[in-house]
């Protein structure tokens, strides 16, 4: 047999408030919010393919897990929610109201008397004096009493707590405010455009200028929140919402410009502060006002809330050198770049692509130095709060490019504007990785007493030029040899093993220089054997040095320490040449600074609703908790007082205070 | 006759001229500070600051205790500023600083004597010796007073670093387990005198035992008391209303999740001897998770205020937004089980207890696994 249509309505409301039901929800609501923590939400769909495998991919995007919390059936839990504590309310209400009101006057002396909180005192007062000395005593305990004079006697009602009641009024009624307000600022509007085909997602990379009007929001939208870069002395009129794996662009009733981005920091070098100063523009070009923002410190012009989110690179401008690493000779050419933007590089090698990704003005770097333990008493007590952060160093600019192959391979450059110094010596430090989940690997080129790196590439050039070789074995074994050797045959082997050992070098570094006494000469002799080629390797160096300042008009290089030191660490460096990925090092000269602002705009018309919302739901909270509700009734007749006591909630405040009220009763009765 | 029916004379009148003196040392102190510091305050700085003085003095008209712990760390957080001149060079010089209250001794003092009161509390309830535990209850005090002394003198000391690093003690994961282990035992302690019992320090005392633990790891592990600046998102004078009043919350709900691993025991005759009953430590667990629950709520709005103001957004989904609402919802479910349907026993001490792992995942859990807008990454 089918329900009756009435049966079934009232069965379904008997369900929706039930406690059963709403703690289902709680429970359910609770669970679907735990998905989304422990899933990123948002990521680009890239990184959930390479985590998940097409497969599960494609099932997690069916149910919406890459978004949760804006999933049709998240949204559908929250309506249910809200239908159940709305029902829940409109069934109590109307009792909780009645029952705030009621003193329930309409007690019998049997029902009291079989309450479980009564108490009975024998009195010789008249019921009338005993009624008016209690009530007094009811009412300085904060009761309200309605004394009610019967045929037998006098009956108190007294109640106290009625705004328990109230605050389940406020708290309910409060979380329905709270969702429909949030749900006010979700995307509904847009979902249910898109669902219906007037709207799309835009997925391509493409000017902001060009993007159709089925992926543009009206300024009108009601609700939004979206982001947008600005370089300074640039301005936007639009915001960018990042929507499942594209976006939206959000036209804006406003044109905001920037003229100036500032980072403040503390002496220990983490940032302090990020502010934009920012101008508005009506559409017609005349400035509304100026302002400056800063995180925590939002500006709100015309509903919408600009924030400050991030910062980057503006498109920084670059003056570099650029220097051939295989060229036999050492001069450098100059390029130029923009960061954000590409240029090409026609080298020997073939065309590379240069893309500037980033500039950064100052690298906080920490430069090393293990702080020991110290070993006095206050390390019992975990050392001093006062942290030691001298190893932290500002070391200046560097700029990050990517060089890509004809074949379109990458590589991930960063470098430094300024030296470094590492052991007592100064080294321009370039960084190189593969991928960007890699860390940079640095290759360091020695700095000469000009503090330029001009020698270096100059002992550089000479050594990777098969031309000088005979002239350098040839000097260096005159060096070598006492005079009465020379033009003897020990010279000439000197002078062939010295060209070998440049031959082999010059061709792939240390690399090669091992792999050939590998191939050639015993294991027990290795050692030894690498030895003499390092030897020979360091004092033919120091000769191509020479050749090499002679050719350009340089005096010769000091046999000292230095030019030790500086032809030591050249063949390391150019060693690392041939594991370094490009055939060129760029050298920062000169930047002239572009910072961008990275500024979020909301508008969210909810929020107010949300914010009484969650006063209401304060007040209604404590009223709950914290508002006792009780009921007292007292029976006074000739010769014996009836005191009875109930309570919603049972407690042990609830007994105290009616063993209280007994012993109360006992005394005024007497 | 009316004398004798213990009617509630106003509240005025119920004050002694020591609730007096507190509430005129408050104020003292409070305008001080004001007069003092005010031009480096903000407008909402300077009403937090002022509404603090009515609210202290009130805390302690309704809770007597407070009024000489707040004298006593008070007077000490004094004398050890003043035994700074200035300098925080003098931390390793003065006797005073060096061992007992620079801002790194006194919460280390705060760590040994809570493990002994924690200790003292088992062998009184083990021994039956009231004399003990009593004892437990002091040395519990003693930490508390260690600990508050710590962070005051924290904060001064940070403000001795650079004026521009100070910044109240409540923003990093060191600080605020201290505050954790404070808020908790005092909470406890005031159960203790409410319900005249002391036998449940031994339970509550373990979790601040454990929240030491981690406070010691922390610290000679990794290092994290050093005072670090402030990053951009966090400097906002709602970090000091929204951290304390969370952690309110975290309190009661780990205290109350010990209540029930105790209600657990006595239900199966464990300790039941020397525990008290049933009943009354439900009753005890109720009133925790009722006034954490009442914080939790607000503090999770005072969140939502701040990330409206420094994240645009006052709601974003981010991780700790959303495990503080699974700890909200889980209790609310709590109250609704136990208020409206009326259910009571080993059911919701289960649930207490496994409160306490939602609670630890949502304080703890989510700053080691998740990442979001709380790691402060994206500035
Ligand atoms: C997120 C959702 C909710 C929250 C935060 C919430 C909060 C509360 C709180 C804190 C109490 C106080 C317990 C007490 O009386 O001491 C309460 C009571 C109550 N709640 Fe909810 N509630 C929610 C949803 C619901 C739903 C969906 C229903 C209906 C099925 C409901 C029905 C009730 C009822 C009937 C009471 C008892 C009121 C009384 O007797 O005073 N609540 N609620």
């Amino acid at each position: 047999m089918n329900p009756s249509p009435h049966s079934f309505g009232k069965s379904l409301f008997e369900l929706m408030s039930s406690m059963r039901f709403a703690i289902s929800l709680l429970s359910l609501l609770a669970v679907a919010s735990i998905i989304g923590t422990v899933l990123k939400q948002a990521e680009p769909y890239s990184n959930y393919i390479i985590q998940l495998g097409p497969f599960w991919f494609q099932v997690f995007e069916k149910l919406g897990l890459y978004d949760v919390y804006h999933a049709a059936w998240f949204l559908l839990i929250l309506t249910f929610l809200v239908a159940s504590v709305s029902v829940c309310i409109i069934r109590n209400a109307p009792g909780f109201a009645r029952d705030m009101r009621s003193f329930r006057e309409h007690v019998s002396e049997q029902s009291l008397n079989a309450f479980k909180h009564q108490h009975s005192a024998n009195t010789t007062q008249p019921p009338e004096a005993l009624a008016a000395t209690t009530q007094r005593y009811l009412e300085g305990q904060g009761y309200k009493v309605k004394n009610l004079p019967r045929e037998d006697g006098v009956l108190l009602a007294a109640k106290a707590g009625s705004w328990n009641r109230l605050g389940y009024f406020l708290a309910h009624s409060a979380i329905v405010m709270i969702c429909i307000g949030g749900l006010m600022d979700g995307n509904l509007v847009f979902k249910a455009q898109q669902l219906l085909g007037y709207k799309k997602i835009e997925k391509r990379d493409i000017p902001q200028s060009q993007v159709p009007a089925i992926s543009r929001l009206s300024a009108s939208n009601p609700s939004f929140r979206g982001s947008v870069q600005i370089p300074e002395g640039s301005s936007a009129s639009v915001a960018f919402l990042n929507v499942a794996d594209g976006y939206l662009v959000q036209e804006l009733p406003f044109t905001v410009a920037l003229k100036q981005f500032r980072i403040e920091h503390y002496t220990t070098g983490q940032p302090k502060n990020f502010e934009s100063d920012i101008e508005i523009f009506d559409h017609a070009g005349k400035k509304i006002r100026e302002a400056t923002i800063a995180v925590n410190h939002p500006l709100i012009h015309d509903g919408i809330a600009i924030y400050q989110a991030s910062f980057a690179d503006g498109g920084t401008r670059l003056a570099i050198r650029g220097w051939n690493l295989f060229a036999p000779t050492a001069a450098p050419f100059d390029v130029t770049g923009t960061v954000h933007e590409r240029s090409t590089l026609t080298s020997e090698a073939g065309n590379y692509t240069l893309e500037f990704i980033d500039f950064r003005p100052f690298n906080i770097e920490n430069m090393g130095g293990e702080t020991t333990a110290t070993r006095d008493t206050m390390s019992v007590f975990g050392g001093s709060p006062v942290s030691d952060k001298k190893h932290l160093r500002n070391v200046g600019p560097s700029f990050q490019y990517k060089m890509r192959d004809a074949r379109g391979q990458a590589r991930e450059f960063s470098n430094y504007m300024l030296p470094l110094e590492l052991e007592g010596r100064w080294y321009m430090m370039s960084g190189v990785r593969e991928s960007p989940n890699e860390s940079f690997r640095y290759i360091r080129m020695p700095l000469d007493a000009d503090g330029r790196i001009d020698s270096f590439m100059r002992l550089r050039g000479a050594l990777m030029n098969p031309a000088l070789r005979p002239e350098i074995a040839a000097r260096f074994a005159r060096q070598a040899l006492p005079q009465d050797a020379w033009n003897t045959e020990i010279e000439d082997k000197l002078k062939f093993s010295a060209a070998q050992v440049l031959a082999l070098f010059g061709e792939g570094g240390f690399q090669t220089l091992g792999q050939s006494i590998e191939d050639k000469v015993p294991e027990a002799e290795r050692d030894k054997a690498a030895g003499t080629y390092l030897r020979i390797l360091e004092l033919a160096a120091f000769e191509a040095l020479h050749i090499a300042n002679r050719q350009a008009d340089l005096p010769a290089p000091k046999a000292d320490d230095v030019t030790g030191w500086l032809v030591r660490d050249s063949l390391n460096s150019i060693s690392d040449i041939f594991v370094y990925g490009a055939p060129v090092y760029l050298q920062l000269m000169q930047y002239d600074e572009v910072k961008a602002t990275g500024l979020q705009l909301t508008r969210s018309p909810g929020q107010n609703i949300v914010y009484f919302g969650s006063l209401l739901l304060t007040l209604g909270v404590f009223f709950m908790l914290y508002v006792r509700e009780r009921r007292v009734w007292l029976l006074v007749k000739h010769g014996r007082a009836l005191l009875a006591m109930s309570s919603a909630k049972h407690t042990i405040d609830f007994e105290k205070e009616f063993t209280q009220h007994a012993q109360a009763l006992d005394t005024l009765a007497r | 006759m009316e004398l004798a029916l213990n009617q509630p004379a106003p509240l005025l009148k119920r004050l002694s001229w020591f609730d007096w003196l507190f509430a005129a040392v408050i104020t003292a102190g409070g305008l001080f500070a004001l007069s003092r510091f005010g031009e480096f305050m903000d407008v909402y700085e300077k009403a937090i600051l002022l509404a603090a003085i009515p609210s202290l003095a009130v805390f302690g008209w309704f809770w007597k205790p407070f009024r000489a712990l707040f004298i006593v760390v008070g007077a000490i957080s004094l004398f050890a500023i003043s035994q700074y001149q200035g300098t925080l060079a003098r931390m390793e010089e003065a006797f005073f600083l060096k061992y007992l209250i620079s801002s790194q001794a006194a919460i280390m003092w705060m760590c040994a004597l809570f493990g002994l009161a924690t200790l003292t509390y088992w062998a009184g309830l083990l021994a039956r010796s009231g004399f003990t535990m009593k004892t437990g209850s002091v040395l519990t005090w003693s930490a508390i007073a260690m600990g508050f002394t710590g962070l005051m003198v924290r904060w001064y000391e940070s403000y001795l670093i650079g004026t521009d690093v100070g910044h109240i003690p409540v923003s990093n994961l060191y600080e605020v387990f201290v505050l954790f282990c404070l808020i908790t035992a005092m909470m406890y302690l005031y159960y203790e005198a409410q319900y005249r019992t002391r036998q449940m320090g031994a339970f509550v005392l373990l979790v601040i035992s454990a929240a030491v633990g981690f406070i010691l790891w922390y610290t000679f592990d990794r290092g994290a008391h050093e005072i670090q600046p402030l990053v951009p998102a966090l400097k906002s004078w709602w970090m000091k209303l929204h951290v304390p009043a969370n952690f309110i919350g975290y309190g009661s709900f780990s205290l109350s999740a010990m209540l029930g691993v105790a209600y657990l025991l006595v239900q199966r005759g464990i300790l039941a001897s020397r525990l008290p009953k049933p009943e009354v430590i439900d009753d005890m667990m109720y009133k925790a998770i009722a006034i954490g629950f009442a914080f939790f709520t607000i503090a999770t709005i005072l969140g939502a205020m701040w990330a409206a103001e420094a994240w645009g957004g006052y709601w974003s989904w981010d991780p700790k937004e959303t495990w503080a609402l699974i700890v909200w919802l889980n209790y609310a479910a709590w109250l609704h089980i136990r208020l409206v349907k009326g259910l009571r026993g080993p059911m919701l001490a289960w649930w207490a207890v496994v409160g306490l792992f939602v609670t630890t995942f949502a304080f703890l859990g989510v700053n080691m696994f998740l990442s979001g807008l709380h790691s402060y990454g994206t500035l």
